[in-house]
Parts: C-alpha cells; structure tokens; sequence
C-alpha cells in the first residue's frame, strides 16, 4: 500500500476507528491506550512537524519532530517516510531519540563551575563563564605561545592548550572551530574522526 | 564512501569485513539486504566475531584480530595468479603499466629508505621513470620487470594460502570460498563492494587494510561504479562533516595541508602542495590547490589580507616538520605536564580514549577545562573519578549546557558526503545555546581582551573575520554557512572558453562552483569542497527534498547536496570505457553522447581519455590520473604488507623479520606498557558497539529505554576457552592487560571460536566500549583501561581492535 505519512494520519483520523489503526499494524491493546493514542494522533495532526536528521550514526536518517504549537516543546520524534535512505525506519537509538529532548531530567540546563580542589559544581552564569576562560585562554595563551621553534623557524603556536572538537556538532559549528582554534594558534586540535 | 547508502543496493557481492553492519548502521543494512533480495547479491561476512550481520549473511568466516592485511593480500595473490584482475580497467585506468625505479626495492618486510632511528622512510625511491617529457613511463605489455604490476605480483607471491592461512586463522576452504566469490566481479557487469567500520581503521596498520582493499577493487574494476567502491560506514552523524572541517591537527578546511615550519613563506607552501603533471591526458585537479588555499585565507581575514602580506600565511600556526599533534600526543603532553588547558566538546575520552589510566592522570595536569555538551560525563567531572581526591585537583573546570541536535539549526554530512540540512524544532533548556554560540562567545571574550590588552601575536585573533551573529546576537548559521560555501570579494566575469559564455557575478554573490574559486584574493571560500551547497542566487541545496530519480539507480540528486558538486559516486568516469560507453549498460550510471556526459555529476567535463587532445583520465584528484595501484602516500610503503599488531600472540611475524608496523610511534611513558607474546596475557582482545549505545556512551547511558536493554559492560568469551577456564556464564570476572582491568559479567557464547595461528590454539574474546563510571553506577567502567596508546603510522587512529589480556574469575 503506497501511503504518504500526511495520508496515514488523514486516514487514520477519518476512520477514528482502532480497526483502520490496527490494521496498520498498531496494536492498541486496552482502550485506555486506545484513547491515549488517538490523544496523540490528534496532537500530531495539530503539531508543527520540523525535519531533523539522526545524531547517531552517519546513515543519515532522517525524522520528523512533532512540536506543540502552544508550548513550543517537542513530544514525538519518529522517522520520516519520506526520507530516501531510511523511508521512515530507525534503530533503537534513532527511535529513541526523544530521550535526548529537555524531556530527559539528566540534560544539562545551566552552566556548571568546578573550582580548584573543591569536591562539587556550582551554578553560574554565562558572562560570569566565559569572561573567567577568557582570562584563562589569552593568559594561558601568552605564557606559552611560541614563536619560533628550536630551529629558529617562524611558527606562531600555542603549545600548552589542546582542543578536542566533536562529530555530533553541525558542519557550521565545525567550520566555526577549525578556524577559530587556528586563529588562537592551536595545534593539538583532534577529535572523533580518529577515534 | 565513494558511493553511498542506497547504492549498496546495486552490488552483486558485498563483502563485509571491519564492520557488524546490522548492528551498528542496522538502516544501511536494510539496502545491504535490499541488493540481496533485488540482485540475489552474495554477502560475504569476515570478522572475528559471529554477529547478527553473519546470521542474514550467505556465510561468515571468522579471522584473527588485526590480520585484515594478510587476508586481502591473499586475495590480491588470488586475483593475479588466477588472471581474474579486470584488463581493459587496469591498463587504462590504473598505474599497473608505470615503470617503477631501479631504486626501489622490498627486503625482509622493509621497503627502501627506512630510518631505523626516526621510525620513518625517505620516499624518494617510491617514484616512477618519466620520459623526456616528465611523464612516467608505461609498458603496456605489464611484463617489464619493474612495472607496478610485475612488482605487485612479486610482492603477494608471497601471501600463500599456507601462510595467509596460517596467520589469520582462516581455513585455505574458506580463503578460497571467499576470494572467488569477490573475485568473480572483476568482469563488466559484475559489481563487488566493501563496507568497513572501525573494524579496520581501529589497527595500527588500519589505512594501509583500506589502501588493500582499494587495490583489489582497482584489479577488479569496481571502483567509480555503481554497487562498488570502498565504502566506510562511519560512527558520528557528522563525522564525515567534521572531517570535511578539519577540527584536525594536520589540516584545514577541505583537506588544504597544514603548514610545517620549514615552508616559511605562501610561495613554499604553494610550491610544496600543489602537484604537477606533465601529461596533458592528466587533469590534475589540484593543481588549483593555490585558489582553494587564497581563498580559505580570505574566508578567514577578508580585507585584512591581500597579495601584499602573504594574506595573512604568516600568522597561521606551523606544526613542526614530521611531528603529529594527536589526541594521543595530547595526552602524552599533558601526561608530562606540559598541556595547562583544554576544550572538550561533545567528547569524553576519558572513557573513550586508548589507555584510560593515562588520560585520567594526565587530566589531573591541567590547570583548565572548559567542557561543552548535552549530559555530563566522565572527562568532565574527572575530578571526582574512581580513586580521585578532588581536594588535589587543581583544575578550574567549566562545564556549558548546550543545545541538543534537534534544538538548531544546521547541515550534517552522512558518510555518502550528503550534507543534510536540519530545522530547529524547539528551543534548548534554560542556558543551553548550539556548540557554534558557544564558540563564537568565547573567542568573542577572547578577542575583547586583546584588543584591550594586546599579547602574543595578536594579529590572527583581532583580525579574523568574526561576524556570525544574528541581530538579537545569536549564532546565525546560515550566515557561517554561506561563508563555508564561498563569494565574490568583487564584481567578477567568468568566461567559460568551451562553451563561449561570459557569466556576471556581484560582489558578495555566492560562488556556485569551486571551479569558480580564485588565487588572486578576489574570492573568499571557507571549504572548497562545500563550494556549490548554495546556488549564486542564495538558493541552500542542502535542503532539497526531491525525490526524482532519473536514473533508477537510487541516486536522487535533488535529495540534499552531495560534495564534490553534487557529484553521488566519485571516480564515476571509470564506469565508462576508453570511449565513454558503460561497462555495465544495465547500471548506467555515466554515458558520453560524443558531446557531454549524461548521468551523475560526471568527474570534470572532459570528453573520455581515448580523445587523446581533450581526454582526461578518470582519477583526476590523482596526479597521474590513475588509480594507484603503487604510490608514496602512505607512511610505512607503496604496497600495503602485514604486520602483526603492537600487542599480539606471536613473537614473530611469519611474513618477514619485521614484526610490527615500522613506521609507528612508539610512546614510552612509564603508564605505556606493552605485553606482547606474553604469556601472562595469552588471549586476543577486541572492542566494539552495540545497536543500543553509541560510543562512549556518553548520550546513550542517560536514557532509560537504551540503559534497559544493554545495562552494563560484559565480556564475550567463546565457550571452549569459558570451559578451559571454568568461568560460566553471567558470572563476573576479571580482564586485565599489562596496563590495567575491568571487571564485568561473562557472556560465554559459541560466537568466538578459537583460531590455529602457526600451529596453536589461539583464542579471542571482545567487550563494548559503551560503559564508564559515572552513570549507571553499576555499570562498569571504561574499556579502555585494557588498551595500548598507539595508532596507525598515517592516521593515529588508536588500536582499539586487537591487543592482549588475560580473563580471570574474581
């Protein structure tokens, strides 16, 4: 049966019959679910639906967020039928990924401060962050920055900060890092492409 | 990849080696099947380890960890003893016909101009013979005595079924089953192609394991077509984008070299980088490496550079000639106290780096750390590790909430280089902002306090074109992404000669193709690669969503943008024959009509090489124009040969007098300690994933649902040596390697069998490394504590894949 995911949900609505859906291969048990699910259908047919792509592995799936309109707030992340590599199938990871949403209690909210031999973090703000690592980075910087190596060549680097990039960010905030660690003068930039 | 997801679907055979696809890329596997089900494709499983990718392949034959070479080098042996190497492709397409130099010679597992002392060869004899003319020789006959193919059939002469056999462990039944099968492609309308993971690139031989695959798809003409090809299933979403970005020591955007110190001026470092061919057959694609090189310089300082100044050459930072910078050296520095601070984004290598005793202490070193990411994880509050008294660190650490991917906006490029864009379907939690934000608040800080204070060479910090905020001062991606693409600095007339147009550009107008690209600073281009993701007229590429496919071959190319230029199978020119008339007229990926290409983007316009005035050949990136079959871009030899792993259960390589890789770095601090051949660690170890964590698992152990199914760390034993060892399963015991342990539970499965390797019983046992301390609490900790610091002699991608242990009950 060739059926758009705009079509399913048409269908599915119109019928409002747990037949249609089961037929489909949903299996709606209890009728509490039953009502719970057709909750959802609903809030998925009213939803913003926003095209996201899989933070996992590199296939490259692509999903659909479902976004409440008055909250703003995802509830439902499931694969696109319309994508080409993936057609609307995902693993595990990638079916799960609503867990990774502010849905999941363990995501970090606020900015976190260690202090020096202290056993626990401490809340902060973000200018209070980001004027201390600029301290810390240009102070750092300036002690160790070398200009010449031992053969007397000219090198312009700094030696004593390392930087350990991701491949869970987008290209954009790659391209942003590749050329702001080389205008500090970095060198020991990696990330995990090699690991 | 050289070709992409969906084409697996056109093979015939598909050999999986390096790789537990169903597991790990379980969606790629679905067009691994598709091939089988559509083609009845024949898939081939080589691995250690029986996984559920061997139970939906035809078979599986199991091989000892880090003898991948061997194997292949075998069916290299294979394919030349039984004329099974696809003719017409490799006389014209590869360098099998180049007349090597008299110089250049193989001894004892040694190739010529090997420095015992520095651990590194000179190149100079792994060249050709060129004519008057500069051009290498050929003999077309393949029967000179120092042609590449005379040489190549002399080196794997000696990969005998009794050797290869012998020291993979794999029976000669099963050898053979194997290479007759995959050879059986090297025909025109057969396709044969390879998926790998960090199965191979995870030894410290891994790239020479791809450079022999690549060799035997060169022999088998697969290589440019359609279900063929050398194809990487990659780990990260955007691995292949942030490689493409080069947040890497030595490169930068679009894999321009990173300058060493000895090129102290642009004019050497152009003169060095770009290469230079003499035969005009050869389109030599690079030779326009000054253009992408100016014009990234232009990206970053933009009208604070020109001619005059070098555009700013001279601030960019020099590595030393011949050092390396990697993760590995960074921890060995910081080990010795010399690295004071770091950023960690979106990256715990306290569980995923090699040697995890060591990157522990060496973290204590620090007098700084600023981390960026989703979850906490054990790099980031290493301060109250396992055995860790937070009242002796020194270290300031930050740790910045950032938005998660579906929380921004962006492009993320799958291993079959399609670069997706994505939307921002909510806005992140309280103080999390995007990664990019981040980056730019910092060194915005950063560049406030030189421009107040002054300090080291200031001029590349204050100079640096910085200006990717929105109105409301938040990260504007688009605006970093049309960057990345490239524009005009002036108005610009581009005269195409062969089609006799002249096309106007504005200032600022975005450059549609990287051809368009100048060396003379009136172009700026943050990656030219990714030159052509935007149209002139602003229109993003990579977020077209049509699902048109004119040629029936899954290439839909309106789905996203596919780098280089839209192009879906690189090489795709060596589809066609001499003529531009396909191999394979039912998988037509590429025709030439006498005037242009039809198909996919083909590889430059050029008319096929048997127009020998306008013909190119088909490997353009390559300076010769063919594939190379020998060539000096690799570290330890022209032709891939075996060497057994740093750690491994013989004491002699039955190869040669070589023993390991001769071209790796040996680390020596007191925490590298090595056990090969040793007796208190008698078994082969290997790591690898699951379908339900990814990684470190340093996003995947903070959900519930993922936690349930794969809880904590486990060992996999074979049942014979479980018996031998009386350990059963689910009991928890202890793995150790000279460097440290883990203790975990037993899953004692007929999965591993013990190998025959020289004439004994040689067993191999596996772990995830998906676990480390902080959360779950009862989950085991990180398996890297078991695994040597050493990595591949061109990559220094550690050796995660093969080592030794010992398993003990508790």
């Amino acid at each position: 049966m060739e059926i758009t995911r705009r079509g399913f949900l048409t269908l599915s609505g119109a019928l409002g019959s747990g037949v249609a859906l089961s037929s489909l291969g949903v299996n709606l048990g209890p009728a509490k679910a039953y009502a719970a699910e057709i909750n959802k259908m609903q809030r998925v047919m009213t939803a913003k639906q926003v095209t996201t792509v899989c933070c996992y592995c590199s296939v490259g799936c692509g999903l659909i967020c479902s976004v409440d309109k008055n909250t703003g707030k995802v509830f439902n992340i499931e694969g696109d039928p319309e994508h080409p590599i993936n057609e609307g199938s995902l693993c595990a990871k990638g079916a799960g990924l609503f867990d990774l949403t502010e849905a999941n209690k363990y995501r970090l909210r606020k900015v976190l401060y260690r202090a020096p031999m202290s056993d626990r973090w401490e809340e902060k703000n973000w200018d209070w962050a980001l004027e201390r690592i600029a301290r810390l980075v240009k102070d750092t910087r300036d002690k160790g920055f070398v200009s010449k190596n031992a053969k007397g060549e000219l090198v312009n680097r700094c030696e004593t900060i390392g930087h350990l990039g991701s491949s869970n960010v987008d290209n954009e905030e790659c391209w942003l890092m590749s050329v702001a660690c080389r205008s500090m003068g970095l060198i020991y930039i990696d990330h995990q492409a090699r690991v | 990849m050289t070709n992409h997801y969906i084409d697996l679907k056109n093979s015939d055979v598909i050999l999986i080696m390096g790789s537990n696809a169903a597991e790990h890329h379980p969606i790629a596997f679905k067009w691994i099947l598709r091939a089988k089900e559509q083609n009845g494709a024949r898939l081939i499983h080589v691995d250690p380890r029986y996984t559920r990718t061997s139970a939906r392949c035809d078979y599986h034959v199991p091989l000892r960890s880090g003898t991948d070479i061997a194997f292949l080098g075998g069916m290299i042996h294979y394919i030349l003893g039984n004329d099974k190497w696809f003719k017409d492709y490799v006389l014209n397409y590869t360098n099998a016909s180049f007349i090597v130099s008299p110089d250049f010679y193989f001894k004892d597992g040694l190739f010529s101009g090997y420095d015992a002392k520095t651990r590194k060869y000179s190149k100079d004899t792994w060249v050709f013979e060129k004519d008057g003319k500069g051009i290498p020789m050929r003999d077309m006959t393949l029967t000179h005595p120092r042609c590449v193919f005379q040489l190549m059939k002399k080196h794997y002469s000696r990969y005998t079924m009794e050797k290869v056999s012998s020291i993979t462990g794999v029976s000669k039944e099963d050898l053979t089953k194997v290479y007759a099968e995959y050879s059986a492609t090297g025909v025109k309308d057969k396709a044969g192609t390879e998926c790998y993971a960090l199965g191979w690139t995870h030894h410290t031989t891994g790239s020479q394991i791809i450079r022999t695959m690549s060799i035997v798809q060169l022999l088998l003409g697969n290589m440019g077509i359609c279900g063929g090809g050398v194809n990487a299933l990659r780990g990260e979403p955007n691995v292949q984008g942030s490689t493409d970005h080069c947040i890497l020591y030595g490169n930068l955007p679009g894999y321009l070299k990173m300058p060493v110190a000895s090129q102290d001026t642009l004019a050497k470092y152009i003169e060095k980088c770009t290469p230079k061919s003499s035969d005009p057959q050869s389109a030599n694609y690079y030779q326009n490496y000054p253009k992408f090189f100016v014009s990234f310089l232009k990206s970053m300082f933009h009208d604070k550079v020109n001619q005059e100044n070098g555009f700013g050459y001279s601030w960019l930072p020099k590595m030393d000639d011949g050092a390396a910078y990697s993760l590995m050296h960074l921890f060995d520095e910081m080990y010795k106290g010399k690295i004071k601070g770091l950023f960690a984004v979106g990256t715990d290598p306290s569980v995923s780096s090699p040697n995890t005793t060591k990157v522990r202490k060496a973290l204590e070193n620090l007098d700084w750390l600023v981390g960026e990411n989703i979850f906490d994880n054990e790099t980031y509050c290493f301060w109250k590790g396992p055995g860790v008294d937070p009242a002796k660190v020194k270290t300031e650490v930050f740790l910045l909430p950032a938005s998660a991917s579906m929380e921004k906006e962006g492009s993320q490029s799958n291993s079959g280089r399609w670069v997706q864009w994505k939307y921002k379907a909510a806005e992140a939690p309280d103080d999390a902002i995007p990664v990019g934000e981040i980056t730019i608040k910092i060194l915005d800080a950063v560049r406030a306090l030189y421009a107040k204070e002054g300090g080291a060479c200031p001029e590349p910090i204050l100079n640096l074109k910085w200006d990717y905020k929105d109105l409301k001062g938040r990260f504007d991606v688009l605006k970093v992404a049309k960057q990345i693409n490239g524009h005009f600095l002036r108005d610009t007339v581009i005269e195409d000669k062969a089609k006799g147009t002249k096309t106007e550009f504005k200032k600022g107008q975005l450059v549609p193709t990287f051809g368009m690209l100048a060396d003379d600073g009136s172009t700026a281009g943050g990656n030219w690669i990714m030159a052509g993701s935007f149209d002139a007229a602003g229109t993003n590429k990579m977020a077209k969503r049509g699902k048109d496919d004119p040629t029936g071959l899954g290439l839909y190319p309106n789905w996203s943008y596919a780098w280089p230029v839209n192009r879906r199978i690189i090489y795709n020119r060596a589809s066609c024959d001499i003529n531009g008339k396909p191999y394979n007229p039912k998988r037509k990926l590429l025709e030439w009509t006498g005037e242009t290409w039809v198909g996919d983007v083909p590889d430059g316009p050029w008319p096929p090489q048997a127009d020998k005035q306008k013909g190119k050949y088909p490997f353009i990136m390559k300076q010769d124009g063919l594939g190379a079959l020998f060539g000096p871009g690799m570290a330890e030899g022209p032709f891939p040969e075996h060497y057994e792993p740093l750690e491994g259960p013989l004491s002699k390589n039955p190869l040669s007098g070589q023993l390991i890789n001769p071209a790796i770095k040996i680390f020596n601090s007191d925490l590298d300690k090595v056990a090969n051949a040793d007796a208190k660690f008698p078994y082969v170890c290997t790591t690898y994933s699951c379908t339900e964590h990814w990684c470190s698992g340093a996003l995947t152990r903070w959900q519930a649902w993922l936690l349930e199914a794969m809880p904590e760390l486990y060992v996999e034993i074979g049942d014979q040596l479980a018996k031998e060892k009386g350990i059963q399963n689910g009991e928890r015991i202890r793995v150790s390697s000279v460097r440290g342990n883990v203790e975990c539970v037993a899953m004692v499965t007929k999965r591993f069998r013990p190998f025959l390797i020289e004439g004994k019983t040689v067993h191999q046992v596996g772990l995830p490394f998906n676990y480390g301390w902080l959360h779950p609490k009862d989950g085991g900790d990180s398996t890297n504590f078991l695994t040597p610091t050493v990595g591949d002699a061109n990559t220094f991608c550690p050796e995660y894949k093969a080592f030794m242990v010992n398993v003990t009950k508790i």
